[in-house]
This record gives structure tokens, C-alpha cells and sequence, in this order.
């Protein structure tokens, strides 16, 4: 188990106030870990600390030496008036032969994509764009924000898909943090309830059945476990699902 | 030596500036600095007022008072929420104080519409050379830290991620910018350099599908405007910044003709 990211005691103040609050925790090769939170629980500040775009007011946050890190942010504009196309884009900072790019592309799902202007394309177009960007150059670990902002249900269904094909094909770690709870119960190996500290952490199962996260997240908890396991049932996923739940157990 | 023509100096020292402003002023555009620009180029007047008091050569004077305004206000934006507010109340009392320093400090009347509105016509071979100097470390640090430039530009997590030092690049971009400014005192003031920032920029955006493919036609717009300028300046006998200036502005028309805009 190689250690990818290690923090600890993690502590932020921003603008004067406690954003994150002793933070353990650490993420090894090939993990998807989940985090959930309410809003201003300080996920995307704890992301932010993970890539080193926020420097620890106390505590650590450790990087493995030539970490690569293919990170997909919460919210990414790129202006108008910048002329980009994809395959441009792709090669910020580092420059990638055109074979990789196009491989990419293909692999998130956006395959042809390469000429088109970045400020032509549509939402879900635009976030798997980000997300070939991400995966190039092999990572090892991809930090998604909430990557599916913007999106509609079925794009949003296929983009995970998508994301858990990725590990498959990279082997890469995952750290994601999502609002949708279908995603925790279904991708997880690792759930992280985050608000201020940590909540509560483990095994998607028994996360949802924690008194910390229910009080997260009240009795809509319940409802989304029934419709994931009601889901469960008649989708076609179950091996899938049976083997994470296997390894969470 | 070809050098004696004044109007030569002249459209050498535009081509310069053209360089310099080219590159730099897509990223203003790109980046919606140009309110921030506009405070940088304001503080050059408090530096020529260091220049004068001091007594030290005013390219210097203006370079240490752009950097520092620019600088400060960087540091100040990144802490404030009202962005638009403190680049508003640095720019206007950077040019305010800018004159009444210049007023307290220059012993004779000076001329301060040169200050303001620039005197390309006035350009001298030192003038020139410092020019030069400037248009060549600003296009180089454009071309040196050009993709970790653009990455911080998309967003600067982006950068993080990748291991670019977003802090860095931030500063870099923020004394390439005092750079120009200094550079541009002599040519189009402090009022205009904003304008040779923008206007050739913006000219060029509707013309290009890349970002370096922008900055060459920046340059290329920006050069053809202080030409033409001093051309249509030399003919009608109107005051030389400002014209290059509106010739800039008639680029940026014409550009919004192209179908692809």
C-alpha cells in the first residue's frame, strides 16, 4: 500500500476563521474515498489543502515526493476571451504528444473533441474535457470537486460510471467530494463525513448508519439507502456493488 | 544614422512597447485585469514624483512605484471581497497624488501632459534603449513562463495541482506589468497605457483560435496602431499618443467585422 497523501492535525483558518479542524487522514493507491458534508464544511478547503493550494495553519499535509495529481476543480470558467481549444487545454501546464491527447479524450468520453473551442462546448461536454486534462499523464491520484455540477441526471449517472472506469483502467486513487448520496453507496470504498472535522469515516454502510451522519443529514439518509437499495435491485449492477460492499464489511 | 529621424525613434519605441504590451495585455483581457492595470499604470506618476525628489532616472522612479502599487493592491485584493471598489480608490488616488506630488516636487513648471498623454515624438536613443531593454525582459518572462502562465490564468488550483507555484506566476505577471508601464511613460502616459494594454488585445480576439496566436496578432494590431498614429499624427498635426491610440480603436472596429467575431 503505497501512501499517496497523509494528513495530519490538519488545521485551516481562513480570513480569521477555523475552517478545518484537525483533519487525519491519509489516502493509498487505487482508494476511492468519498467526501460528504454540508455546505461550508470546509470539503473543498480540505481538497485544496490536499493538491497544496492552501498552506495548513497547523498540523501537516503530506505529499508523496513527484506526486502526480490530475484535479478537476469545483467550478471552472475559462473566459470568453480566451481562445482554447481542447486539445490546448489538455497540454497546460505540461505539453502531451497528440497520441496521449486523443487517447484521453477517449477514455473520458470525449473522443473528437480535440479541435472545438473550449468556450463552444456544452456542460457535460466541458466537464469531461477537464476531466481527460485530469487523467493525462498518468496520475496517481485524481481530486474531483463535486465534478458533476451543471450536469442532468443521466449525465451525471454516466460520468461516475465513467469515473469508476477510470480507476479500472489508471489504477489511480480517488478523492471525490459529491452531494449525491447514491454516489457514497455506490463507488466508495471509504466515506468521509466532513463538517469542520471529521464526523464520522468508513465503510459506506456503515457511515449512512452513523448517529453523527444522520444528524448530517437527517432523514434523507434513509430515504436515498431505500431507493439505492430498491436501485440495487433492478439495475444490473450487482456484482459491482456486492463486491464493494464485500470489501466494506 | 537612420536613428537622428525623430519619427524613426518614435515608431521603434511604439514597435517596442508593442511587443511588450502584446502578450501582457491578453492576459489583462483574459484575466479581467484591466482595472488593475489601469491602478498600476496611474502609480507611474508617483514615480515620476520619486524620480524628480530623489533625483534618479524616471523609468526607475516609475517601475519602483508601479511594483509597489501593484504589488500592495494584489496582496489587498486577494484579502477583500469588494475588488472592484479597491482598484477603484487605488487608481484615482494614485493619479491624484501622482500630480500633487509632481507639482510639489518639480522645482520649474514641468510639462504634465507629457506625463499624462505621453511624447513619442521626444524619444531619445537612451529613451530607446531602455525601451528596448524593457520590451525584451517583458516578452521574455512572457515566453519563459508562458504555459504556467496560461494554466494560472484557466485557474489557479488547476495550476496548484500541477505543481505551479500560482503565487509565483501572480507576482511575475504583476512586474511584467510595472515593467510596461515603465516603459510606456514616454510614449503614451500614464492616462493611455491602459488603452495599448486592451484595445490591441481585444482587436484580436475574434481573429485567432489559440492563445500565442492572440499575443502575435496583439502585437502585430499594437504595431500597425503606433505607426499608423504617428503617421496620421505627422499629417494632421494632432498629439501623437492619443492618435496611435484612436488608430488602435479603428483596429478594434474593423476587427469586429470579421465574421468569425
Amino acid at each position: 500500500m503505497t501512501l499517496l497523501i497523509e494528513t495530519r492535525g490538519l488545521t485551516i483558518d481562513l480570513s480569521g476563521q477555523t475552517v478545518l479542524k484537525h483533519v487525519d487522514f491519509a489516502v493509498t493507491r487505487g482508494e476511492i474515498v468519498v467526501i460528504v458534508g454540508p455546505n461550508g464544511s470546509g470539503k473543498t478547503t480540505f481538497l485544496r489543502a490536499l493538491i497544496g493550494a492552501v498552506k495548513p495553519s497547523s498540523g501537516s499535509a503530506y505529499r508523496k515526493p513527484d506526486l502526480r495529481i490530475g484535479y478537476v476543480p469545483q467550478r471552472l470558467t475559462v473566459d470568453k476571451t480566451m481562445p482554447l481549444q481542447v486539445a490546448d487545454f489538455l497540454s497546460l501546464p505540461q505539453s502531451h504528444s497528440r497520441e496521449d491527447i486523443s487517447k484521453a479524450l477517449k477514455t473520458a468520453g470525449a473522443e473528437g473533441l480535440g479541435k472545438r473551442q473550449l468556450s463552444e462546448l456544452s456542460g457535460g461536454q466541458f466537464q469531461k474535457a477537464v476531466l481527460a486534462r485530469a487523467i493525462l499523464g498518468q496520475p496517481d491520484v485524481l481530486v474531483l470537486d463535486e465534478p458533476t455540477q451543471g450536469l442532468d441526471q443521466p449525465g451525471e449517472a454516466d460520468f461516475y460510471k465513467l469515473i469508476e472506469d477510470i480507476r479500472q483502467e489508471i489504477g489511480c486513487a480517488i478523492i471525490l467530494v459529491s452531494h449525491d448520496l447514491h454516489v457514497v453507496m455506490r463507488a466508495a470504498d471509504r466515506v468521509i463525513c466532513l463538517n469542520g472535522h471529521i464526523c464520522c469515516e468508513g465503510a459506506p454502510t456503515a457511515v449512512a448508519t452513523a448517529p453523527e451522519y444522520q444528524a448530517l443529514f437527517g432523514h434523507g439518509t434513509k430515504g436515498t439507502l431505500a431507493l439505492y437499495r430498491h436501485e440495487h435491485d433492478h439495475h444490473h449492477h450487482d456484482h459491482s456493488n456486492e463486491n464493494i460492499k464485500d470489501q466494506s464489511h | 544614422m537612420i536613428l537622428d529621424d525623430f519619427l524613426i525613434r518614435a515608431g521603434l519605441a511604439g514597435i517596442g512597447l508593442a511587443a511588450a504590451a502584446g502578450p501582457l495585455g491578453c492576459f489583462v483581457v483574459w484575466r479581467r485585469m484591466a482595472y488593475f492595470s489601469d491602478a498600476t499604470a496611474h502609480a507611474a506618476l508617483l514615480g515620476v514624483a520619486l524620480a524628480l525628489a530623489f533625483s534618479f532616472p524616471t523609468y526607475l522612479g516609475v517601475l519602483i512605484a508601479a511594483t509597489a502599487i501593484a504589488t500592495s493592491t494584489m496582496l489587498s485584493i486577494n484579502k477583500a471581497t469588494a475588488t472592484d471598489t479597491i482598484l477603484g480608490v487605488v487608481a484615482h488616488s494614485a493619479l491624484a497624488l501622482g500630480l500633487v506630488a509632481v507639482s510639489l516636487t518639480a522645482a520649474t513648471r514641468l510639462d504634465l501632459m507629457a506625463f499624462l498623454f505621453g511624447d513619442i515624438l521626444a524619444v531619445s536613443i537612451q529613451d530607446l534603449i531602455f525601451i528596448w531593454i524593457g520590451a525584451i525582459v517583458v516578452s521574455g518572462l512572457m515566453i519563459w513562463r508562458w504555459r504556467a502562465l496560461l494554466a494560472i490564468t484557466i485557474n489557479a488550483d488547476l495550476a496548484f495541482a500541477s505543481g505551479i507555484n500560482a503565487k509565483r506566476e501572480q507576482a511575475i505577471l504583476t512586474f511584467a506589468l510595472a515593467m510596461t508601464v515603465a516603459i510606456s511613460i514616454k510614449i503614451v502616459g500614464a492616462l493611455l497605457i491602459g488603452a495599448m494594454l486592451i484595445i490591441p488585445a481585444a482587436s484580436a480576439r475574434g481573429l485567432v483560435k489559440s492563445p500565442a496566436m492572440m499575443a502575435f496578432a496583439a502585437i502585430a494590431i499594437g504595431s500597425c496602431s503606433t505607426i499608423s498614429g504617428l503617421g496620421a499624427s505627422y499629417l494632421w498635426d494632432t498629439p501623437t499618443g492619443p492618435t496611435i491610440v484612436a488608430m488602435a480603436t479603428v483596429f478594434f472596429m474593423l476587427s469586429k467585422f470579421n465574421p468569425r467575431a
